[in-house]
């Protein structure tokens, strides 16, 4: 060990532009990782002494800034959201894969517009959505709205994971089912769709993470009230929208701490549970 | 019975393969419709160059915007892109596997930290400090380039960590077999083979830059002025439609609608101009 470090640095004195350029690197990763504990670190020790039961009431005043009702309404909003996007992407991808003939102009210009579609920043969105769901369509700032937005938003992700789910489920699969006498359905829904499951399900939690984390979307969709939605039509804040909302007034820096360390936590659980559902996918394809 | 369950499945399936087409569809009718007859009522030079943003005195003219955007994302860059790059060049060629996996963990968490939360913590971080160490106001070009060089960081090392790794191994042992070190087989002979997957990563990093919002907005000042120092306040095309959204009415709210299609079309320009580079790298 000694021996090989002395020799390394021989050969770095004889060669000293291989010397920086290694330190350059290391340090590029060493402020790359930095940057991200300090920014958690900074969080977590400002925020957690804030965490208090107040934060947690099930009605929101302004006294108690309680995060509680956004928390609800975030998850309201994502179960929306899912339900209209997951079903789209899914079938989507299934026409692309599945029926779609190789070559097929329809797959290019879907590819294209599901790139186009996940390069729009959240804010066009935003405008789109409270032009066309809020006015246009007259659903007002709702959940709806904002999570009809957030569902176009997240379709080219949910999109593009289920598409590449189902490319890498074996053709002889197919065959197999097809030479037992399915019909094409059987084959796409017990065959095919259950071998993806993973993939797909990975496309979701990446999708998840994104409505837990969007805003600019939201502010102009579903609004800011910050009470728990009574129904879908009823206009609600998420929690990053609230997170903004409360730390643009000036009042609230204690419960804007707090309210910061909640939404890391989810989104850190988020992030595990995604980094789960990948080493799933990495252990079957070792056992296939 | 059975085959009729077939077709109307498959053409389920169609109409939901027709979905994004629509989508995008619908948001150019919608953008366009509504901000380009605005834009036009203006004037498209006016517009554009217009240097004075007074929508009480009927002046809607976005370039303050258009340069506030510019320089904030160059600001970006020119932070993100070589620490970016050489992370994803230790990541795939330096770490040891026990430093590899935290670090991949790490980048993978920057991408799900919610823009707002960014925001703040320039706010109540990189602000001050910038105050303190430069003078000013602490809200200015410097820190909305910094957060943001934070913010794209994940986009460029995820993207350019997979091109590098992409490069065949031979690449490398040719290298060393000219009698070149580790680093300089790196450096100089793998890295210019995988640059335009690094390219596309930037690319990538500035539809980022250019369409964030809420962060940009929480610690860039938001003077509608073309920043005349890294240290003035500045606005970007993003942060003005949501600034003033809200209260705006008639050709105000159209003219905040014709930023949204000045933006869009920007993006469109970079999104283009990614996948025709990617099709000729093909």
């Amino acid at each position: 060990m000694v021996g090989k470090l002395k020799r390394k640095w021989c050969a770095y004195r004889r060669d000293p532009k291989s010397f920086v350029l290694f330190l350059s690197v290391c340090l590029a990763a060493l402020i790359t990782m930095l940057a991200l504990i300090f920014i958690i670190a900074y969080i977590l020790i400002k925020g957690i002494p804030n965490l208090t039961l107040d934060l947690f009431d099930s009605k929101y005043t302004t006294e108690n800034v309680s995060l509680l009702p956004a928390l609800i309404n975030t998850l309201f909003i994502m179960l929306l959201s899912l339900l209209f996007a997951v079903p789209v992407g899914i079938g989507a991808a299934i026409y692309l894969t599945e029926y779609a003939r190789r070559g097929n102009k329809l797959v290019h210009i879907v590819g294209i517009t599901a790139e186009t579609l996940s390069g729009i920043p959240s804010i066009v969105y935003g405008l789109f959505g409270s032009l066309f769901f809020v006015k246009y369509l007259g659903l007002g700032l709702s959940l709806l709205s904002g999570a009809l937005t957030l569902s176009i938003m997240i379709l080219p992700l949910i999109m593009r994971t289920t598409e590449e789910a189902l490319r890498s489920v074996p053709d002889s699969y197919r065959e197999g089912s097809f030479g037992l006498g399915a019909g094409k359905l059987r084959t796409v829904f017990s065959i095919v769709l259950p071998c993806a499951v993973p993939g797909i399900l990975s496309g979701v939690i990446l999708g998840i993470g994104r409505i837990v984390g969007e805003s600019a979307a939201l502010i102009f969709t579903s609004g800011t009230v910050a009470e728990i939605a009574t129904s879908i039509f009823s206009s609600a804040r998420t929690l990053s929208v609230h997170m903004y909302s409360i730390s643009g007034e000036g009042l609230y820096i204690k419960q804007t701490y707090a309210t910061a360390v909640v939404l890391l936590v989810v989104v850190i659980l988020i992030n595990a549970l995604s980094g789960f559902v990948a080493k799933k996918i990495g252990g079957k394809n070792t056992d296939g | 019975m059975k085959n009729i369950k077939e077709k109307v499945m498959k053409l389920l399936f169609f109409l939901t393969a027709l979905v994004s087409i629509a989508a995008v569809i619908l948001i150019c009718i919608f953008l366009f419709a509504s901000g380009i007859p605005a834009i036009k009522e203006i004037g498209v030079f006016k517009f554009l160059l217009g240097t004075s943003w007074k929508p009480a005195n009927n002046l809607y003219g976005i370039l303050p915007m258009i340069v506030g955007s510019f320089y904030v994302t160059a600001g970006a860059l020119i932070i993100g892109v070589p620490i970016g790059i050489l992370t994803a060049v230790f990541m795939a060629r330096f770490a040891p596997r026990s430093i590899y996996a935290p670090l991949k963990a790490a980048v993978n968490l920057m991408v799900g930290i919610p823009s707002v939360v960014y925001g703040f913590f320039g706010l109540v971080v990189l602000v001050p400090f910038i105050r303190e160490a430069f003078g000013g106001r602490g809200m200015s070009v410097l820190t909305a380039s910094v957060l943001l060089g934070l913010m794209i960081l994940p986009t460029i090392i995820s993207v350019s960590e997979t091109s590098i790794r992409a490069v065949p191994e031979s690449y490398y042992e040719g290298g060393l077999a000219l009698g070149a070190s580790h680093e300089r087989s790196v450096f100089f002979t793998v890295l210019p083979a995988a640059k335009s997957g690094i390219f596309a990563g930037v690319v990538l990093g500035i539809g980022r830059a250019v369409g964030e919002t809420m962060a940009v907005m929480m610690v860039a000042g938001n003077q509608a002025v073309i920043p005349d120092s890294m240290l003035s306040g500045v606005r970007t095309l993003t942060t003005n439609i949501v600034l003033e959204m809200g209260y705006s009415t008639d050709l105000h709210r159209e003219a905040l609608i014709g930023t949204a299609v000045v933006l869009f079309v920007f993006i469109l320009i970079i999104n283009l101009s990614l996948s025709l580079f990617k099709r000729r790298v093909k």
